[in-house]
């Protein structure tokens, strides 16, 4: 664990990617195979299932430390944390437990089948043999919410690095079903496997934001452009006589949209088609809302399948004929795929037509009517490139909706705004009280966050750690882009992309937006 | 019984049978304080009580004060009280404030910490009926390392910085933490200094405390032969346009927060070192518990919880809702440009204006001016 743990320090203590790279690419190079192939599935989100009850973690660190439960619990926010805040309390290691990382995950896994006695010795005595940076991580990784701060793009970097693989090569190795119990390092990152190839998907080419229009992009005649629509991208692969459906996120989801399997399987073997999954009904998109009750689960009841069947939107052909596409031209690839996508269940996505920029401003301006975010440009010659590659995809989302809100706990913000107050929770009225609803800590300028703090520094009621509560008097307008209910939210609902659009002097707070108000936004459903 | 020992008014702790206040945060006649940080020492007052090793950096920051001074250990008697000063090993002069009246004790503990920090002469605990105590870090999670240890790693930072080509910045407060880690550094030669940190070393060599050589980074400095050497800056340079005349960086930042991820984490630093010159959890636990007061009274940070705990162990406990701000996570906006000096005389006349003390005056120090009163729900 040591050297997992040095890992762990080593790319927590910097924000900078070279040194980020370097440092894994190090380790990649230096530790026990086992421990490289155990740290790729934890940077790719392929966690152990959690051995312990976070409840239970908290009672027997709060008793190992000599606290009392509502102690610890005191301490728990502040740190903000429970891996951590474990890690903090617990008197100094007596003795040193040299296990390495694959010999605690299996030590782990054997826990989480035991009865709790055992998993609490088990635990206990890791804890007493840890020091604290090891103590933390062994916490992150049995409480299952590991992250170190690195991308799945910059990990694969750092192994091409230690391996002299091609990168795009490994990124596709990487992806798909596997986890440590069913492959070795060699086999995942060195040796050549075809079977392994036949269900993996290729790295998604993502859009980055279009800012300030498309006058900039060059005739409209090189462009082509779709709908956005509000649903998960996803990749579907027709291999081998099997299908397999991908989210972005590399879940295998292939499970829960059986109703997308006759339309697969009727694809000829060697296809490979990505788009957007959408719940859609009777020729029409429903709202995001829909298509989600269907992803929490991993069987779906028939009454969901008939409410809210699902449809692949197809965007793009990646693989035709077991050929790899992805160096043709966006244009061929779109016609090829329009020969392929021709069902009522997969799809094509409509084209927007439009001659000039204005006219495809104003065909934007309806998207909401769709359904949709707004509008994909895709430059016609372009090839299909993994990750965020800016000149070949953008995405032209709609102009946001805003609500106005009342700032009501303030928090310093990052990097060259770490001295100014910047991360703001706002609420709005219900009932007479203000209900905390988003946070939101970009789209001011410098100077008024420096205006906003001193105001803070003088208008604090309290203090928790670096969070202060201020007196509920500054009014912002939030805009975000998508609006949905959400129970596990004390408001209700929940905004994507919530930003401060500007600073309301203007309005006094008892004039803030209401709760109704934006609950009247939520879409139906 | 009669009248309190102390008291709590809007203006401060009041001491009626002596009519002193101690560390009041609005203009009173007689005012005993405890240190120099700007919440404990503030302007305005008719007359002033610190110990004589306080005194220079007060004047230096307060301007033209009636000051008076005392010794450690030193009893005088005001009024119908008797008080006398104590090392609390916060920062160099710094005191808990003993006040005795018709035999009942109370101590003020002001800022303090239990290590020695080889600069500020080492706490002592007080014996007391009474005890007042800060509690910033008043969080079972608070927990300091070795003095040395720290001293070691920075040490280790510093030498990887300069193999990097880089020049460690560390953000200190100017008074206490960047003469401590001075004192403990030494041996990396020649220190450079913000303005700030400099005047502040300036009035501390001029009264006698011994620092190792240090050179200010200031307009006319040729920078070239220092390239690598440790920069001590208070947190409100990190950043600013005198910071990137020093070249490629590598950012620390030294402070008792920096023990929680998170906030290292905001403070985009390149690197968090834990070193505090206020108790940590232990600290607390181990001085109130010196004292052999039945009663605590809690001021500066985590005070409703901290009190609750005292309270199961058997202390009579309670909040006092002060004003002071200990040592703050943020730290204060002004840019004062290196060269200046960075500190002037005083928070000016502005504090008999009421709870907005202006963040201009809040300089480069941790005990940040602010109106967090009334707080605690
Ligand atoms: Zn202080
Ligand atoms: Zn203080």
């Amino acid at each position: 664990m040591r050297g997992f743990a040095a890992l762990f320090t080593a790319l927590d203590g910097t924000t900078r990617t070279l040194p980020k790279v370097a440092a894994l690419a190090e380790y990649f190079r230096t530790a026990p195979e086992d421990d490289r192939l155990w740290t790729i599935a934890l940077l790719s989100g392929r966690r152990p299932r959690r051995a312990v009850s976070a409840t239970r973690l908290r009672e027997w660190a709060a008793e190992r430390a000599g606290l009392p439960l509502w102690l610890f619990e005191e301490a728990y926010p502040v740190v903000g944390d429970l891996a951590e805040t474990i890690a903090l309390v617990l008197p100094p290691p007596t003795r040193r437990d040299d296990r390495s990382l694959t010999d605690w995950m299996a030590h782990l896994a054997d826990l989480a089948g035991r009865d709790e006695d055992t998993r609490r010795v088990g635990v206990l005595a890791a804890w007493d043999g840890l020091e604290a940076t090891e103590r933390f991580v062994f916490n992150k990784l049995l409480t299952g919410g590991f992250r170190m701060g690195v991308s799945q793009g910059l990990m694969t970097r750092a192994l091409a690095q230690a391996t002299g693989r091609e990168e795009a090569e490994l990124a596709h190795r990487l992806m798909g079903d596997w986890t440590p119990a069913t492959t070795t390092f060699r086999a995942l990152v060195l040796e050549d496997d075809p079977a392994a190839d036949l269900s993996r998907p290729y790295p998604f080419a993502l859009a980055p934001q279009l800012e300030g229009g498309p006058d900039a992009l060059g005739p409209p005649g090189d462009w082509l452009a779709e709908w956005k629509w509000d649903g998960i991208r996803a990749q579907l692969i027709r291999r081998g006589g099997a299908w397999h459906l991908w989210s972005r996120g590399e879940e295998l989801i292939t499970d829960r949209f059986p109703d997308l399997a006759p339309a697969a399987m009727a694809l000829p073997d060697g296809t490979v088609i990505d788009g957007e999954l959408m719940a859609w009904r009777d020729g029409a998109p429903l709202p995001f809302a829909a298509l989600q009750r269907r992803i929490g689960r991993k069987s779906v009841p028939k009454s969901l399948l008939a409410e809210a069947p699902a449809a692949l939107l197809a965007y793009d052909l990646l693989e035709w004929q077991g050929a790899d596409l992805r160096a043709a031209p966006q244009d061929d690839r779109r016609a090829q795929l329009a020969q392929v996508a021709t069902g009522p269940v997969i799809r094509l996505s409509p084209t927007v037509a439009f001659s000039d920029w204005d006219g495809l401003a104003r065909a934007r301006a309806t998207a909401r009517d769709h359904l949709a975010e707004g509008l994909m440009l895709k430059h016609r010659a372009a090839p299909y490139s993994a990750g965020r590659r800016k000149g070949a995809w953008w995405k032209w989302k709609l102009d946001p909706r805003t609500v106005d809100a009342v700032m009501i706990y303030a928090q310093a913000g990052h990097g060259r705004r770490a001295a100014l107050y910047t991360d703001f929770t706002f609420a709005v009225w219900h009932e007479g009280a203000l209900v905390p609803f988003t946070k939101a800590y970009s789209g001011l300028t410098d100077a008024e966050f420096r205006k906003i703090t001193a105001w803070v520094r003088r208008n604090t009621l309290e203090r928790f750690g670096p969070v202060r509560r201020v007196t509920p008097e500054l009014v912002f307008e939030i805009a975000f882009e998508g609006i949905q209910a959400s129970p596990r939210h004390k408001s209700g609902i929940a905004l994507r992309f919530p930003r401060m659009a500007r600073w309301r002097h203007d309005k006094p707070a008892a004039q803030a937006d209401t709760l109704d108000s934006l609950r009247a936004l939520l879409p139906p459903g | 019984m009669g009248t309190p020992v102390l008291q709590l008014t809007d203006r401060g702790l009041y001491c009626a049978a002596g009519e002193f206040f101690v560390d009041p945060w609005r203009p009173v006649p007689r005012a005993l304080i405890t240190h120099g940080h700007a919440d404990h020492a503030r302007s305005g007052h008719g007359a002033y009580l610190a110990t004589d090793i306080a005194a220079p950096v007060m004047r230096h920051r307060l301007g033209a004060i009636t000051l008076d001074t005392i010794r450690y250990g030193e009893v005088r008697r005001i009024g119908a009280a008797t008080v006398s000063f104590h090392p609390a090993g916060h920062v160099p002069g710094s005191a808990q404030i003993r006040v005795e009246v018709g035999g009942e004790v109370w101590v003020v503990s002001g800022d303090y910490k239990l290590g020695a920090d080889g600069l500020s002469t080492p706490f002592e605990p007080v014996r007391c009926h009474t005890f007042i105590s800060e509690c910033t870090f008043g969080l079972p999670v608070y927990k300091w390392p070795d003095q040395a240890a720290v001293l070691a790693q920075i040490t280790d930072w510093v030498a990887w910085a300069a193999e990097q080509g880089r020049t460690p910045v560390l953000g200190v407060y100017a008074l206490g933490k960047a003469q401590r880690l001075l004192a403990g550094l030494g041996h990396l030669g020649p220190i450079l200094t913000h303005g700030a940190v400099e005047a502040t070393n300036a009035v501390m060599r001029d009264q006698g405390i011994a620092l190792p050589p240090t050179i200010q980074v200031q307009r006319g400095l040729d920078l070239k032969p220092h390239r690598g050497r440790l920069v001590l800056a208070p947190p409100a340079a990190l950043g600013t346009p005198w910071m990137r005349k020093l070249g490629p960086v590598s950012v620390g930042f030294a402070s008792g927060w920096m023990r929680l991820r998170g906030v290292r984490r905001r403070r985009a630093a390149d690197r968090g070192f834990v070193i505090s010159d206020h108790a940590d959890w232990d600290g607390l636990n181990a001085a109130i518990a010196a004292t052999g007061a039945e009663r605590v009274l809690v001021t500066h940070g985590y005070t409703t919880v901290f009190a609750r705990w005292l309270a199961e162990r058997g202390y009579d406990a309670g909040v006092l809702a002060t004003e002071y701000v200990g040592e703050d996570a943020d730290d204060s906006a002004p840019e004062s440009g290196g060269e200046s000096g960075g500190e002037g005389p005083g928070d000016g006349a502005t504090s008999a204006g009421g709870p907005g003390t202006p963040d201009a005056a809040a300089e480069v120090e941790d005990d940040t001016p602010s109106a967090a009163r009334g707080a605690a729900p």
